[in-house]
């Protein structure tokens, strides 16, 4: 075993030992703390945006600037790809 | 203990894939763990977002009651697409590489091992 | 890669449009029903990419070049950057504004337009949105896996 070998059993066990401690410690499954600003969103997603759907209107309506940066991403991602297999066909 | 066994799965699903990134050798064995990571933090977003006997937040045939949080669903939809896009990148460039190496060992590529 | 039988090529010429309208239906309907652009999209690509698998990718990449492809989802983006800006002119000072929403003037006509059983134009911007985002995931998606098939079709050493 070099020592390269033990020092990443040792930063292994280390992190694993702090994720389970902090999933033990969680809050009960089923109750979180704050919910105030969601349900600001279920009481008057039909009143103001008109749809029926909670999960779209956040998506595109309350939170419309997410969905912009992820678009920008998937762009990004599509344009590198085809810039790579076009050297290997040249 | 047994309450919050869904945080143990998303404690799971992590380490193994922290595993497989630090001690494979096989360039595809490390991309397949990074997947697995990416796929810990989603069950996670969604695992914020529950309440006690909710229904999805939909009003379209809803057998009423409370709904869930609309906001970490959101969240959650947007890293899904992501990962996917991260996901092809990392293969075309693991082809790239084996054209110009000949050869897949994370170990043999690059400028050779350090003394 | 190589195409298949003429048994795999034949049944999934038939099975083809059936399955595109149920992808299109999650587009269309994404704030009534669970689904929207992201989601449908996804499933328009992945059947897109069961023709390239039954066709063999020589003959794919013979009829649709990426080119195409590229120019289809810089529409999908072009489009949601305008229906966003749209909302700083004819709305209030905000950018992404909804501006369809509610009784107003320009709102009488629009909103009449297809009122059915299901009632689809209820929601101002936002099916225009789920079109916009949905063809561009459909368009990227498709465009990666034509390309990566392609490429690994040729010879070594090249």
């Amino acid at each position: 075993m070099s020592k390269r070998n033990i020092a990443a059993v040792i930063f292994l066990v280390i992190v694993a030992v702090f994720f389970v401690f902090s999933a033990l410690m969680m809050h009960p499954f089923g109750e979180p703390e704050k919910t105030e600003m969601d349900q600001y969103i279920i009481d008057n997603t039909q009143g103001e945006t008109g749809a029926d759907n909670g999960v779209t209107s956040v998506v595109f309506d309350y939170r419309g600037f997410d969905t912009l940066g992820e678009a920008t991403v998937l762009f990004t991602a599509v344009a590198s790809v085809i810039l790579i297999f076009r050297r290997l066909k040249k | 203990m047994i309450f919050n066994i869904p945080f143990i799965a998303v404690a799971a699903l992590v380490l193994i894939g922290l595993y497989a990134v630090v001690f494979k050798r096989n360039l595809i064995k490390i991309v397949i763990g990074i997947t697995l990571i990416e796929s810990g933090v989603n069950l996670f977003l969604i695992t914020l977002a529950y309440r006690k006997d909710s229904t999805a937040p939909i009003y379209t045939a809803s057998p009423g009651g409370i709904m869930s949080m609309p906001v970490p669903h959101a969240l959650t939809l947007t890293s899904i697409v992501i990962g996917v896009a991260v996901l092809a990148l990392m293969l075309s460039l693991v082809v790239y590489i084996y054209r110009h190496y000949k050869t897949l060992d994370v170990r043999k590529i690059g400028g050779g091992e350090e003394e | 890669m190589s195409g298949m039988s003429k048994i795999v090529k034949t049944i999934t010429s038939i099975a083809f449009p059936f399955t595109m309208i149920y992808g299109l239906y999650i587009i269309a309907h994404g704030h009534l029903t669970p689904g929207g652009g992201f989601q449908g999209g996804a499933v328009v690509a992945s059947r897109c990419a069961m023709i390239l698998f039954a066709y063999g990718s020589v003959w794919t990449m013979g009829k649709i070049k990426e080119k195409h492809l590229s120019g289809l989802e810089s529409l999908g983006a072009i489009g949601f950057i305008c229906l966003a800006f749209f909302g700083l002119i004819f709305g209030l000072q905000y950018f992404f504004n909804n501006f369809l929403v509610g009784e107003k003037g320009l709102n009488l006509i629009f909103n009449q337009l297809a009122i059915g059983a299901s009632n689809i134009n209820t929601a101002g911007v936002l099916p225009l949105m789920n079109f916009a985002v949905g063809l561009k995931v459909i368009a990227g998606l498709f465009g990666i896996v034509l390309v990566m098939a392609y490429a690994t079709s040729l010879k070594e050493g090249k």
